[in-house]
């Protein structure tokens, strides 16, 4: 067994540690078009199966809506399916994003979160994939290229599960993780096919069977169909916990639905999600440093979202401030801010939640920042006075 | 859920083939074909037309109608050359 001990470890930008576990993978089918930051993804997966490293169909296509039109048609057949987008190419792919999940197809997509147009931009933020959150797919955000690695397994190992059947989204911020080089462990091809045996889907187009894929469904259908998605939701947290087990058995790694730090005893928890964690993580060492009871949380499994996960590290906070890398304009919170206040509601807590949109469009956060906005709430609470509340833009220069 | 669970697959798979034969999407109709057989030349124009396979072909080469599944679009009517369908109410 590998556990425990020392590895080495590769330098590899968080792109090119996708393209490799997904080549580790075995995948069958990859329908993709290249878009900043997600090219490198794409660009290797292209050259592992021209060098005849990986045996597999790749289709490039002419657009983001043909890719993921590709991936569904590939995934009905029983293949395992890859592809990768970001920002206006996620947006393209919107209709048949819910084709992808209505018909129960298991496609695996890296998604490089990048600002949308106008005005056009090419740097992180969350606003694509917060546009596609309710198009039933399961979605991960990772923080470095060692959790893009090692949840590219994860996620067609749960995807693929027969009870499961959902496409998963791997969310990587782009330029910030997909461009930056870091040291990765990885598994061996043999550990990753015993991890990751070949799909055996139970229900797939094969003309010596025939059966009826993606029927007319009138008003007396259409509603359980689509219920079967919030089923299959549901079976998330619960199989995604059995697959990260088994991965941590072979490899020693875990990361779970949320990443913790110093939340136990934290007056003010900060929330996040994806390359900002880090940076939220390093700032909250420093807080605590200096006598500030600083605690973070950051989202990983982000759909469905893991109320059970969450709630323990946050019930006892004086004050949650949620960071927002995307916005929604006019309402009442930002996305994740939306989702934090409905948990609190429905555990009946009213914690306050000052929540917070920032680095749109790539804007840098530092360290200095996050314990500037935390020692804010903090001296709020000190002092007696009301957290406020409603969204507000973290540097926006207005 | 559960009695449902044992009619629908996954993503409303239907694994049974044929089975739009228990649709019957005759009951949308309003208005129904019926043809005159004296001026039926069997030429099967509206056999050709028909969106449904809704029209039959008879022993004696003139036509019928299907009921179950004729949605009453009345294209057969506008294509018959000499005139032999009409759309009458239900």
């Amino acid at each position: 067994m590998s556990l425990l001990q020392p590895k080495t470890l590769k330098p590899m930008s968080t792109s090119e540690a996708i393209a490799y576990a997904v080549k580790q993978a075995n995948v069958d089918v990859i329908a993709a078009y290249p878009i900043t930051p997600q090219t490198i993804i794409v660009e290797r997966l292209s050259e592992y199966v021209n060098n005849g490293e990986l045996d597999a169909e790749y289709v490039a296509v002419e657009s983001e809506h043909s890719a993921m039109s590709a991936c569904v048609a590939a995934s009905l057949t029983g293949a395992r399916v890859f592809t990768s987008t970001a920002s206006q190419g996620l947006a393209l792919m919107h209709e048949v994003l819910y084709v992808a999940s209505g018909l129960r197809c298991p496609i695996v997509m890296a998604i490089a979160n990048r600002a949308l147009s106008a005005p056009i931009n090419i740097h992180c933020d969350h606003s694509d994939v917060m546009g596609s959150r309710d198009a039933g797919w399961v979605h991960i955000f990772v923080e470095n290229a060692q959790q893009a690695y090692d949840r590219i397994f994860q996620a067609f190992r749960l995807a693929e599960d027969n009870d499961i059947l959902l496409p998963v989204g791997v969310n990587l911020d782009g330029f910030f993780l997909s461009h930056a080089v870091e040291g990765v462990a990885t598994i061996s091809d043999s550990e990753a096919a015993l991890f990751l045996p070949p799909r055996k889907a139970k229900y797939y187009i094969d003309s010596s069977m025939p059966m009826t894929f993606g029927a007319f469904a009138l008003p007396d259908w259409y509603f359980e169909i689509k219920y079967q998605v919030v089923e299959a939701m549901e079976k998330v947290p619960k199989k995604l916990a059995e697959v990260e087990e088994a991965y941590y058995k072979m490899t020693g790694r875990m990361y779970g639905h949320v990443g913790a730090y110093r939340t136990e005893d934290a007056d003010v928890c900060l929330i996040c999600a994806g390359s900002a964690a880090a940076t939220a993580k390093f700032s909250v060492a420093r807080m605590r440093e200096k006598g500030i009871k600083a605690g973070l949380l950051s989202i990983r499994l982000f759909r469905p979202f893991p109320v059970e996960s969450i709630l323990p590290h946050v019930k006892d906070a004086k004050a949650l401030i949620v960071m927002d890398r995307a916005m929604s304009p006019g309402a009442p919170s930002a996305p994740i801010g939306q989702d934090i206040k409905t948990m609190l509601y429905d555990a009946g807590l009213n914690i306050p939640v000052a929540n917070f949109v920032y680095g749109l469009g790539g804007r840098d956060i530092s360290a200095a920042e996050f314990e500037s906005i935390t020692t804010k709430v903090i001296e709020d609470l000190k002092a007696g006075r009301p957290i406020e509340r409603g969204v507000k833009y973290w540097g926006v220069r207005i | 859920m559960a009695e449902v669970e044992k009619i629908i697959l996954p993503g409303g798979i239907i694994d049974r083939p044929g089975s739009t034969l228990d649709y019957k999407t005759g009951t949308w109709r309003v208005k129904k074909p019926v043809v005159d057989l004296n001026k039926c030349t069997g030429c099967l124009l509206c056999w050709i037309y028909c969106p449904e396979p809704a029209i039959r072909k008879r022993d004696d080469g003139k036509i019928e109608f299907d009921y179950d599944y004729c949605k009453g679009c009345g294209i057969c009517s506008v294509e018959c050359p000499t005139k032999a369908i009409k759309m009458e109410e239900e």
